[in-house]
């Protein structure tokens, strides 16, 4: 296929960046969408230009480190992450915009890549377990009904992409934290630091300047994992819980 | 070239550090052998971790959690993303759960058996022992495992054992294992206790005074090269299969951090042990960025075949059950679809080679699912195995719940690395290296799901016991400044080495490269190797680097964020390491484990070891680029699982 690409193009964080366009050809439908960028890139240095940067690296679909909207969709038309976006999904003659995630908690690095590094201050705030090496009991020791394991697991699929802040049109990085706060909120492991973890990650969310959650569920139809919008609404319950019981706001 | 095969052999290597005695109490006698940190005086320490995959983010949690003060490394924008996280099927642990018959000393006799006899003993028990630990450990910081109806963990079986003793969270169990590591290491990033470089890639080591003091590395970011300094420095960062180019390794994931310490005096082990994993995806044409592995697990219910005939191009649900060849149930009746890795690779490429492979360019093999479908029901296998459908359809466009899947070996996993001792130091002391960068507990072949079980037991509890012992017997040492000559010997070469890439401006691009040089270790230091095939590829590899130098073209500047020039970096490593691989798959006269050599196999094609000549590891030391390097052997005695003929039939 031949296609015209429209890409972001933006030499550092402090500088403008601007759409340009570039023509590529011989492409495959068996290709992955970045294939094709590769195969864009590899023109791009030969031609003694700056290929276009993005973030890329296990290319199945579970490190979470591709990021572009493609088309104005987060990961492009089928609900999957970019890397295994395949040009199947496109037709000979198309025309591809391709941007970076774009929310003010997400500052562009370089062309299409950005820094997230707020979702790892959001889980460093409280979405873990505080269970230091050693002091496991064993593992059998306490039964976990199968309902909610499978609950659990099914919020800890979040790849942590960011998806869902680049698909909201408030920039809030509800999803996310939810699925973190859902995943170790039901499990009795996670029952001691029920309270201050949820109530320390919504604040760390909130600092990081995420916007406002108003429940138009563009996040979970982007989710490459699936995470369920209802997600928001249980982490909603926890926090209201938490702030009750610790009595402050 | 002639020079480069002519290699000396030195002294013998020898692993001072394991205790004597019954093998189940060696890991107890050395934890108890081992000086201790009074922990007042551990937060004065510093330690270097490079990597924060599952041996990496274990080690950087567990040693902050002790007191210790960690500086941390990861070239991914968050050590979240390390590629464990893309390990699928799961952990083995021998808590015996199922009442199967399983226990320590069969994992651990399974575990020796698998790598074909190259591992120690001693390693290999202590990796048993641990796996109970890591369970519970995983479990308490909140893993979601897969568990049964009355709330207990499920298991299920996998490649070259006989009882359920793997451990899952669906097809993502790296995935899960690696965000708990992650978020115990996240809640010492905010404690303070680890200073955590994302986008930040280590060049290389510094030494000063014959011990590892810190690594030059560069900030992806900005471009900006610097010094980090160390009372010991931890590499966990990864295997090398990368060099083959395609394999199911993350683009990214490089050879850097352990090439750059191997040229810095640290001994490189059995590089020439990589693992061809039977289960990925085939490849479709050249524009192919990397191989896709289909998760091990699918052989617990998935029926291996391929058509009878030569160039049967019929669909496969046209094929009858008659001219089907289920090869691998016909020639091993007791394992079947659940032999080691090795052998199943091997297998697939035996059919293909004879012209019974399928797909595109016959490179291929079916996984037909429609007899499990028939037996446990579409919802059953969709519950068991729906992430892994999904993503062959989505990857093939084809529907495996219709039409069996296609699979093919790709390369996976590479046992060599880094040689360390019993405490997981190399042999520069103060450098340690855990998880797949050292080369320790596999032997010759991994068995699936012992890679996360390894990389956790590193990093959560063999590092953080015996690093005590270093920093003990050295409490004090001389600080060390970016002044020091030695250090801004070592800073310059790295700037040096960045500049003359930048500078070359030829015509070719650092994946031309990276390609050539993958294609060529595939064809001859793959799946099946010979002595002329190796001498082939040792002449070439030298002037694939010549001619990298002269025509790589690299944009951009070093002061800015450049992939091209981070890639174009990590080939030149390569480029060496894969000369050091040929030579020891040269050197290696004896089929073993995931190492073939044609010249050496039983009468019905098996691998045949040659024990005498040799049964031990082979630790090379660095002389310089192209030069000869100098074996030295370790010889592995075997005192409790004596070695034989593999036979899974």
């Amino acid at each position: 296929m031949k296609l015209t690409l429209r890409v972001w193009r933006q030499k550092n964080a402090g500088a403008e960046g601007a759409m340009s366009t570039y023509e590529v050809d011989g492409i495959s439908s068996d290709m992955s969408f970045l294939e094709m960028l590769d195969v864009l890139n590899e023109r791009l240095i030969l031609a003694g230009e700056d290929p276009v940067a993005f973030d890329h690296d296990c290319r199945e679909g579970i490190c979470g480190a591709c990021s572009l909207v493609i088309n104005g969709d987060a990961h492009g038309p089928e609900r999957t992450t970019t890397c295994q976006l395949h040009m199947r999904s496109f037709q000979d003659g198309d025309t591809i915009d391709i941007e970076p995630w774009r929310a003010s908690a997400f500052p562009v690095i370089k062309d299409l890549v950005v820094d997230r590094s707020a979702f790892d201050r959001i889980i460093q705030a409280g979405g873990y377990v505080t269970a230091p090496t050693g002091s496991a009991p064993e593992a059998h020791a306490t039964p976990v009904p199968k309902a909610d394991a499978d609950f659990a697991f099914e919020h800890a699929e979040c790849i942590g992409c960011g998806a869902c802040v680049a698909a909201c049109p408030n920039g809030a990085a509800m999803l996310f934290t939810s699925a973190k706060v859902n995943h170790l909120n039901v499990l009795p492991q996670g029952a001691p630091e029920r309270e201050t973890r949820v109530l320390d990650m919504v604040a760390q969310m909130d600092a990081e300047g995420f916007g406002g959650c108003t429940l138009t569920g563009e996040c979970a139809t982007a989710c490459p994992k699936g995470i369920p919008l209802v997600s928001i609404t249980g982490m909603n319950k926890e926090w209201l819980r938490a702030a009750r019981k610790v009595g402050k706001r | 070239m002639t020079d480069y095969v002519n290699y000396p052999t030195g002294a013998p290597v020898t692993d001072a550090k394991a205790p004597s005695g019954p093998v189940h109490e060696r890991w107890d006698k050395r934890r108890f052998e081992a000086k201790l940190v009074n922990p007042a005086n551990r937060r004065k320490h510093t330690i270097i971790v490079v990597g924060t995959g599952l041996a990496g983010g274990s080690a950087g949690a567990t040693l902050a959690e002790q007191g210790y003060h960690v500086v941390q490394f990861c070239y991914q924008d968050s050590p979240r993303r390390a590629h464990s996280i893309a390990a699928q099927g799961g952990i083995n642990a021998a808590k015996n759960y199922r009442n199967d018959g399983d226990s320590i000393h069969r994992l651990f006799y399974d575990t020796v058996k698998g790598g074909d006899f190259r591992a120690r003993e001693s390693n290999v028990h202590r990796l048993a022992q641990i796996s109970v630990e890591i369970i519970d450990q995983c479990v308490a910081q909140g893993v979601p495992f897969a568990r049964e109806y009355g709330g207990l963990l499920d298991t299920r079986s996998f490649g070259g054992v006989q009882v359920s003793r793997t451990f899952y969270a669906r097809g993502q169990t790296g995935q899960q294992l690696l965000l708990g590591a992650y978020q115990a290491l996240s809640r010492q990033i905010a404690a303070g206790n680890v200073e955590m470089h994302p986008r930040t890639e280590m060049l290389d080591l510094i030494v000063v005074d014959g011990r590892a003091r810190g690594i030059v590395a560069r900030d992806l970011v900005t471009g900006r090269v610097d010094t980090y300094f160390a009372d010991a420095v931890v590499l966990a960062s990864g295997g090398y299969g990368n060099v083959f180019y395609l394999s199911t390794n993350a683009m990214n994931s490089n050879a850097t951090a352990v090439w750059r310490a191997h040229r810095r005096g640290a001994y490189f082990a059995n590089p020439c042990f990589t693992q061809i994993h039977p289960t990925c995806i085939p490849r479709t044409g050249d524009h192919q960025s990397k191989l896709t592995l289909m998760s091990e697990s699918l052989r617990n219910d998935g029926r291996i075949w391929v058509p009878k005939a030569k160039g049967d191009n019929r669909p496969p649900n046209q094929i009858p059950e008659g001219e089907r060849d289920y090869y691998l149930e016909r020639i091993y009746p007791s394992f079947g679809n659940l032999v080691p890795r090795d052998i199943a690779s091997r297998a697939a490429k035996n059919v293909c080679d004879e012209g019974r492979g399928v797909g595109p360019g016959g490179q291929g093999v079916y996984l037909d699912f429609a007899d499990a479908i028939q037996r446990m029901g579409r919802k059953a296998v969709e519950a068991k195995y729906g992430n892994l459908f999904d993503m062959y359809q989505r990857i093939t466009d084809e529907d495996p719940y219709e039409v069996p899947m296609r699979i093919y070996p790709a390369v996976h996993y590479t046992m060599g690395g880094l040689w360390v001792d019993y405490d997981l130091q190399t042999t520069i002391p103060g450098l340690f290296a855990i998880g797949e960068a050292n080369f320790s507990d596999h032997g010759a072949n991994r068995l699936g799901a012992s890679a996360l079980m390894q990389g956790l037991a590193d990093g959560y509890f063999v590092l953080p016991a015996t690093i005590n012992d270093y920093l003990a017997r050295n409490p004090r040492q001389e600080p060390v400044t970016t002044e020091h000559p030695d250090v801004q010997k070592v800073l310059a070469e790295t700037e040096d080495r960045l500049n003359l890439l930048l500078s070359v401006d030829g015509d070719r691009t650092p994946d031309s490269f990276h390609r050539e040089v993958g294609e060529l270790m595939w064809e001859f230091c793959g799946m099946a190797r010979t002595d002329a095939g190796l001498r082939k590829a040792l002449e070439r590899i030298p002037q694939i680097r010549e001619e990298f130098w002269r025509r790589i073209k690299v944009p951009g500047t070093g002061e800015e964020f450049n992939q091209s020039l981070e890639k174009a970096n990590r080939i030149v490593d390569y480029l060496e390491l894969a000369e050091l691989m040929c030579l020891d798959a040269l050197h290696r006269a004896e089929s073993c484990g995931g190492h073939f050599r044609e010249e050496s196999q039983t009468p019905d094609g098996e691998a045949a070891r040659r024990d005498d000549a040799f049964g031990y590891a082979a630790a090379w030391e660095f002389t310089g680029t192209g030069e000869a390097p100098v074996l030295h052997k370790e010889d592995l005695v075997f005192e409790y699982v004596h070695p034989t003929q593999r036979s899974y039939a």
